[in-house]
C-alpha cells in the first residue's frame, strides 16, 4: 500500500475535528433487557459526580426496582415533560431544558424508544444527536437487539422482529461498556422479578426468555462490541497515519428493489462492507413494468433506500429494461467486487423466469464474488401486507370492450355470407388490440375471450352451439388469447413508460427552465419569486421561501400559491418554529418526516457548505400522511439549484463591492500622482524663473527677463485652472451643484470663452462658425463657458502649435450642437470612450500638460444640462469634440423694445 | 483729480497680497493706507479719507458686504471689490450695495489698475461730457448718434438706450438688473433675456467681429462693460 493511502482522507479529518466540538456519547450496551444497563449508567454517573461533573439525569426508567431507584437520589433530574395524546397525557424527556441547563454530561435512557407524537423527534436517539451536537456528553442504554444492522439476525435468533431500531451510524464514534451477564445469572434475575416486564407481554417474554436466545444475543452483543473496539482503533490508526494491514480496496453493490426482503438484503451487504470495511453501493434498477407501483410499493422501495442511507451505503438509481445486464454493467463501472442479490421465494413459474436473471448474471460475473441470499420462507411474516394482486378490470372498458366485440359481432352477421369466417375472424382481433392497447393486459384478455365466445357460438358452425365442428378454429381461440396477451402487454408497458418519461420530463423541465432563469437573472428577489413559482408548478403545493438576514432571522421572502392567486403565506407561529428548527439544524424537518411531523408544511433546508442558509416550505393540498419521495427529491434539486443561485449572486454583490473598492482606490491613486505632478510642475518653472530673476537679475536682458516673466504668468494661470477643475469636479461630484439657468446666446458664451484662454491660445487661430439666428438656449452660462474653454483648452494641448481650431455651432432636430475640431494627432479608436473618463490623459507626449479632468467635467455638466457630449477622432485626423444642448420649445421670441426712463429722454 | 494724489485704502487680511498692491500701487504713484480687518478699514476710511477703497470680500471679523453697508452710510467714496471667480451673486450683491467695481482673484495688475482708473475718472468727472470715444466707436450723446470708424450706426431706441446707459460710465461694471431697471423700466428686472437679445443686436451692428467682442465684454453672470 502507498503511503499515500493510508493517509486519511481529508473530508474525515475534517469530519473528526468537526466530531471534536460535538458531545461524546457513551451507550451501555445489553445483550437483553434485565442485564443492568441502567444500573450501571447510574453508577458511573454517581463517580462522574464525585469527580465534580455537572450531571443530570434527562429521562431514567427505574420500573420500580429498589436498588435503582436508590442510586436515582442524589443525581440532579430534569423533569419530564408531559404531552397530551389523543386526551392521554404522556411524559417524555424536555429535550429543550436540557439544552437549556447544558450539562456536561446527561443521562438518557432507552436509546431505541419512540417518542410521543407531538415531540420534537419522532426517536429518541434523535432527541441525543441533538444533545450531542450540543455539546453535551451523552450516556444512554441500549440492547442488541435495537442495533439496525443486527435487526434481522436478531429476528431470526428470536423471532421477534423489532420496530424500534437505532441506526449504526448513532454509534459511531461512541464509547461502548458492555454490560455482560451469563445468561443462567439473567434468568435467575427473571425468576426473582428485578426484570422489567410488561404485564401484557407476559407469554411472549417467557418465549424470548430461554437460555438459547440468550446466549446467542450476549454472543452477537460481545461480537459487536470487538467489531466496534476494532473500528475505533483503525479510526485512530487512520488519524494517526499509522499504517496498518487495511484490507485490499474492496467494493460491495447490494441490488435493491421495492420487496421488503431488500431490507434484510441491505442489512447483510452493511454487515459485509463493515467486516471488509469497505464502500458499498445500493443500486435500484427501476425496471418499466406493466403495472403501475403501488404507494405501498413506493413507500418500502423509500423506506429501503433510506435504510441503505443511513447505513452509510451510496445510492444509485438506473433506469433500464435488462435488468441483469444493468447491474453487471454498473458493477464494472464502479469496480465493485462483492455483488449481493436476494432471492425472493417465489412460486415456480416465475422462478423460472426470475431465474433467468440469475443465471444472466453469473453467466456474465468474472471476476466477481456474487452472493445470493435466498428469502428465507419463515421470513414470511415479515412482510407486513402481501402484495396485493392489482385488479386491473374497470367497468367502462369492460362495457366499451363487450360493445366492441358486439358491434363486430353484428356486423360480422351482416356480411357473414361475402366475407367468409376468416376475415370475420381478423376483425374480431380488433376490439382486443384496441382494449390491449387502451386498458391493458387484462381487459384484452378479457375482450379475446368474449370474442371466442361470440365467434364460436354465432359464427362457427353448428351455430348457437358451443362444439367446434372444424378443430382448426380451437388454433383461431389460442390465436385470440396470445394475440390479447402479447399486445396488452407491450401497449401496457409503452403506457408506462410514456407515463414516467412524461413525469420526469416535467421533472427534468422544471428543474432546466428554473436553472436556465437564475443563471441569467440579477436580483435575489426575482431568483426567489421564479423558484418559488416553479417549485409549486411542479409539485402542486404553496411554496414559501425563507432566508436569513445578517442577524440569523429568518425572512419570508417569496410565497407562491398556485390554486390561489393570492399568495397566501401559510407559516404562521408555529410552523415559523419548525422552519427556525430546520435552519438551525440543516435538517429536513415537518410533515411527513421523522421530525416535527405534527407541522402542516415540510421544510427542507437550504445548506451551502455546511451552513443553512434558508428554508423552503411547502404546504400539499393532498392530505397524504406519506410524502411522494419523488417530490421529496424535487425540492431538494430545487433547493441545490436555490443555494448556487443564492450564492451567485452573493459572490457577485461581493466582487462588484470589492471591484468598487478597487477602482475608487486606483482613482485616488492616478488623482494623487496628476496631483502632485500637476501642482508641482508649474510652481517648478515658477519658482525657477522667480530665483533666477531675484538672485541674477542683472544678467538677463529685457527679453530674457520679459521670457521668465511670461512664463511666470502662465504658468500660474495654468495653476489657477487646475485649482478651478478640481474646485468644479468636488462641486460635480458632492452634489453640490446648482444649475443658475438664464436665457443665454451661444454666440455671446463662446466670445467670453475665447476671451478666457485668449493667453493659452496665443497666435492660433480659431475659425469661428455660427449659424445666424440660432435660438437661445436656457443654461447656466457660467458652466456652458467652462465647457468651452475646457474642450479649447484641450484642443490647444493636443494638436501642433501652428495648426488651427475650429469652432462651430449650429441647430439640429431641437438640438445645439456645438462642435469643436483640433488638427492634432487624434485619439486612437479603443480609447476614444474612455476620454471622457477620470483622469484620463492621452498617450502622446503633449499629455503631461492635462490633468484628465476637463472633459470629465465637460461632461458632467453637459449631462447636468440635459445634453450629451461626443468625441469623434481618426488616427492624424484630428479630434472633434462635440456637445448638444436641448433647445426648448418655448425659447423667447419677440422681445419688447424698451420703455425705460433713458428712451424718452 | 489727478491720479498722482489719490489716496487709496486697502482692506485685505492676506499680507502677501497688501505687499504686492503696495510695491504696484506706489510704483504708480498712489499713496497706499492698509487695514487688515474689516473694523480697522472703517476707521482707517473716517480718519484718512481715502479716494478709493479696494476692499477683500472675505475678512476674519466682518463681511466684505457688511463692510460697504457701513460705509455707505456715510460715505459715497468708489469702492473696487476683490473676489474669487464662483460668488458671481456676493459680485451682484456688492454692486447693488453701492460698490463701483470688482476684479477677479488671482487678477493681473494691468485688470486692476483699469478699475482704478475708471472709478476715479468717474468721481473726477463733475460734468459729463456728451461725447464718448472708444477706440473706432464713438458714442455722441448730445446729438444721439453712433458711428463706428466714422461710419454712423442706425440702432433702434432700445439699442441706443442701451448703449448710452453703458457708455455713461465706460469700463464700468453694469449688472444685468441695473440695465433691464434702467433701459426697460421697473419690473423687467429679471428678464436677462431681453439683455442678451440686444446685447446680441448691438454686438453684430458696433462689433468687427461679434463672437469676440472688444467693445460690448460680458462678465458672465454679472452684467455688461463697454469697453
Amino acid at each position: 500500500m502507498t503511503p499515500l493511502d493510508s493517509r486519511a482522507d481529508p473530508d474525515a479529518l475534517l469530519n473528526n475535528i468537526r466530531q471534536s466540538g460535538r458531545g461524546k456519547l457513551t451507550v451501555f450496551l445489553g445483550s437483553s433487557a434485565g442485564v443492568g444497563k441502567t444500573y450501571a449508567m447510574l453508577s458511573a454517573a454517581k463517580e462522574r459526580l464525585l469527580e465534580g461533573k455537572q450531571l443530570l439525569i434527562g429521562w431514567v426508567e427505574t420500573h420500580g426496582r429498589a436498588d435503582t431507584e436508590a442510586l436515582v437520589h442524589g443525581i440532579p433530574a430534569v423533569p419530564p415533560l408531559s404531552i397530551e395524546y389523543q386526551g392521554r397525557t404522556f411524559q417524555e424527556m424536555d429535550l429543550n431544558e436540557i439544552l437549556r441547563c447544558h450539562p456536561q454530561i446527561v443521562l438518557v435512557d432507552e436509546l431505541a424508544h419512540t417518542n410521543i407524537p407531538g415531540s420534537l423527534h419522532t426517536r429518541r436517539y434523535q432527541d441525543v444527536e441533538e444533545l450531542l451536537a450540543a455539546g453535551i456528553e451523552v450516556y444512554t442504554t441500549l440492547n442488541i437487539q435495537h442495533i439496525e444492522s443486527l435487526n434481522d439476525v436478531v429476528a431470526q435468533i428470536t423471532g421477534v422482529v423489532m420496530r424500534e431500531t437505532v441506526p449504526d451510524r448513532i454509534l459511531e464514534g461512541s464509547e461502548i461498556k458492555l454490560i455482560d451477564i451469563p445468561p443462567e445469572a439473567l434468568l435467575e434475575r427473571l425468576a426473582e422479578g428485578k426484570v422489567y416486564v410488561p404485564t401484557q407481554a407476559q407469554e411472549a417474554v417467557k418465549n424470548f426468555f430461554r437460555v438459547g436466545n440468550l446466549t446467542a444475543l450476549r454472543e452477537l452483543a460481545l461480537r459487536y462490541t470487538t467489531q466496534h473496539i476494532d473500528t475505533d482503533l483503525e479510526t485512530y490508526m487512520r488519524a494517526h497515519a499509522i499504517s496498518g494491514p487495511w484490507p485490499a480496496a474492496e467494493r460491495i453493490m447490494v441490488c435493491v428493489s421495492e420487496s421488503p426482503f431488500s431490507a434484510q438484503l441491505i442489512r447483510a451487504a452493511y454487515r459485509l462492507a463493515a467486516s471488509l470495511k469497505s464502500p458499498w453501493i445500493a443500486a435500484y434498477i427501476e425496471i418499466p413494468r406493466l403495472e403501475v407501483a403501488s404507494d405501498k410499493e413506493k413507500q418500502t422501495l423509500a423506506d429501503n433506500l433510506r435504510l441503505a442511507e443511513e447505513l452509510g451505503a451510496e445510492l444509485v438509481t438506473i433506469v433500464g429494461d435488462e435488468v441483469a445486464a444493468e447491474i453487471i454493467r454498473l458493477a464494472r463501472r464502479r469496480n465493485v467486487t462483492h455483488l449481493l442479490i436476494g432471492k425472493p421465494a417465489l412460486s415456480s413459474i416465475r422462478q423460472f423466469f426470475r431465474g433467468s436473471i440469475f443465471s444472466k448474471i453469473l453467466k456474465q460475473s468474472e471476476g466477481l464474488s456474487v452472493h445470493i441470499i435466498s428469502e428465507a420462507a419463515k421470513n414470511a411474516p415479515l412482510h407486513l401486507t402481501p402484495r396485493r394482486a392489482p385488479s386491473k378490470l374497470k367497468p367502462i372498458p369492460t362495457i366499451i370492450t363487450i360493445g366492441m366485440v358486439a358491434l363486430i359481432t353484428v356486423l360480422g352477421k351482416l356480411v357473414e355470407s361475402t366475407f367468409g369466417l376468416v376475415n370475420i375472424a381478423l376483425g374480431f382481433l380488433l376490439p382486443v388490440m384496441i382494449s390491449g392497447i387502451l386498458w391493458g393486459r387484462y381487459t384484452s384478455l378479457l375482450g379475446a375471450f368474449i370474442a371466442a365466445v361470440c365467434f364460436d357460438l354465432l359464427f362457427i358452425p353448428p351455430v348457437f352451439h358451443f362444439t367446434v365442428s372444424d378443430v382448426r378454429y380451437l388454433f383461431s381461440f389460442i390465436m385470440f388469447l396470445v394475440v390479447a396477451y402479447v399486445t396488452g402487454t407491450l401497449a401496457g408497458r409503452l403506457r408506462h413508460h410514456a407515463h414516467e418519461a412524461r413525469k420526469r420530463e416535467v421533472r427534468i423541465s422544471a428543474l432546466y427552465a428554473l436553472s436556465k432563469n437564475i443563471a441569467g437573472t440579477e436580483g435575489l428577489e426575482t431568483v426567489l419569486e421564479m423558484a418559488a413559482q416553479r417549485i409549486a408548478e411542479s409539485i402542486n403545493a404553496a411554496v414559501v421561501i425563507l432566508l436569513a438576514d445578517e442577524s440569523g432571522e429568518l425572512q419570508v421572502k417569496s410565497c407562491v400559491n398556485p390554486l390561489g392567486k393570492v399568495a397566501i403565506n401559510f407559516v404562521n407561529e408555529n410552523e415559523f418554529a419548525v422552519a427556525t428548527w430546520v435552519y438551525h439544524h440543516g435538517q429536513i424537518a415537518g410533515h411527513g418526516t421523522d421530525t416535527l411531523n405534527g407541522a402542516k408544511g415540510l421544510y427542507t433546508p437550504l445548506v451551502s457548505d455546511d451552513q443553512a442558509i434558508g428554508v423552503i416550505a411547502t404546504l400539499f393540498y393532498s392530505n397524504n400522511k406519506i410524502i411522494d419521495p419523488d417530490k421529496r427529491h424535487l425540492i431538494e434539486a430545487f433547493a441545490n439549484l436555490i443555494v448556487l443561485a443564492v450564492k451567485r449572486i452573493t459572490l457577485a454583490e461581493a466582487s462588484k463591492q470589492t471591484y468598487l473598492l478597487q477602482e475608487s482606490e486606483r482613482l485616488w491613486m492616478t488623482m494623487f500622482n496628476s496631483l502632485s505632478h500637476d501642482l508641482r510642475t508649474p510652481l517648478a518653472s515658477i519658482i525657477g524663473a522667480v530665483s533666477g530673476l531675484l538672485e541674477e537679475g542683472e544678467l538677463f536682458d529685457q527679453s530674457a527677463r520679459n521670457e521668465l516673466l511670461r512664463t511666470i504668468e502662465q504658468e500660474a494661470l495654468r495653476m489657477n485652472r487646475l485649482v478651478g477643475n478640481l474646485f468644479d469636479m468636488a462641486r460635480l461630484q458632492s452634489g453640490m451643484l446648482q444649475l443658475k439657468n438664464e436665457w443665454c446666446d451661444i454666440e455671446e458664451i463662446v466670445g467670453i470663452a475665447l476671451n478666457d484662454i485668449r493667453r493659452s491660445l496665443g497666435n492660433r487661430l480659431v475659425d469661428v462658425n455660427i449659424e445666424p439666428a440660432l435660438p437661445m438656449i436656457r443654461v447656466d452660462m457660467g458652466l456652458i463657458e467652462q465647457v468651452l474653454v475646457n474642450i479649447l483648452d484641450n484642443a490647444i494641448k493636443y494638436s501642433p502649435p501652428e495648426t488651427e481650431l475650429s469652432l462651430q455651432a449650429r441647430c439640429q432636430h431641437n438640438e445645439l450642437l456645438v462642435s469643436i475640431r483640433d488638427r492634432g494627432e487624434g485619439v486612437p479608436s479603443n480609447e476614444i470612450g474612455a476620454i471622457f473618463d477620470q483622469f484620463y490623459r492621452g498617450k502622446t507626449s503633449q499629455a503631461a500638460k492635462g490633468t484628465g479632468l476637463g472633459l470629465t467635467i465637460c461632461k458632467a455638466i453637459i449631462n447636468a444640462h440635459g445634453g450629451r457630449i461626443w468625441a469623434e477622432s481618426a488616427e492624424g485626423q484630428g479630434t472633434t469634440i462635440t456637445f448638444a444642448l436641448p433647445i426648448s420649445a418655448n425659447s423667447p421670441k419677440g422681445i419688447p423694445e424698451g420703455n425705460g426712463l433713458t428712451s424718452h429722454e | 483729480m489727478s491720479e498722482k494724489n489719490c489716496r487709496i485704502l486697502v482692506i485685505d487680511d492676506e499680507p502677501q497680497i497688501r505687499r504686492f498692491l503696495k510695491v504696484a500701487l506706489t510704483a504708480h504713484g498712489f499713496e497706499m493706507i492698509e487695514a487688515s480687518l474689516g473694523g480697522d478699514g472703517l476707521n482707517e476710511a473716517v480718519m484718512s479719507k481715502p479716494d478709493l477703497i479696494i476692499l477683500d470680500m472675505g475678512l476674519p471679523d466682518m463681511d466684505g458686504l457688511e463692510v460697504l453697508k457701513r460705509l455707505r452710510e456715510w460715505s459715497q467714496v468708489p469702492v473696487i471689490v476683490l473676489s474669487v471667480k464662483e460668488q458671481e451673486m456676493t459680485k451682484i450683491a456688492m454692486l447693488d450695495a453701492g460698490a463701483e467695481d470688482y476684479v477677479t482673484k488671482p487678477f493681473g495688475m494691468g485688470e486692476l489698475l483699469a478699475r482704478i482708473r475708471v472709478a476715479l475718472r468717474r468721481l473726477s468727472k463733475d460734468m459729463e461730457e456728451p461725447l464718448v470715444q472708444l477706440g473706432d466707436l464713438r458714442i455722441d450723446r448730445a446729438k444721439r448718434t453712433v458711428s463706428v470708424a466714422e461710419r454712423p450706426i442706425k440702432l433702434t431706441p432700445t439699442e441706443y438706450d442701451l448703449l448710452k446707459t453703458l457708455a455713461a460710465s465706460p469700463g464700468r461694471v453694469f449688472t444685468n438688473t441695473q440695465l433691464l431697471k434702467v433701459v426697460w423700466g421697473p419690473g423687467y428686472e429679471q428678464e436677462t433675456h431681453y439683455l442678451r437679445v440686444f446685447i446680441g443686436q448691438l454686438r453684430r451692428k458696433i462689433e468687427e467681429d461679434p463672437s469676440q467682442p472688444i467693445h460690448l465684454i460680458t462678465e458672465p453672470g454679472v452684467g455688461y462693460r463697454l469697453m
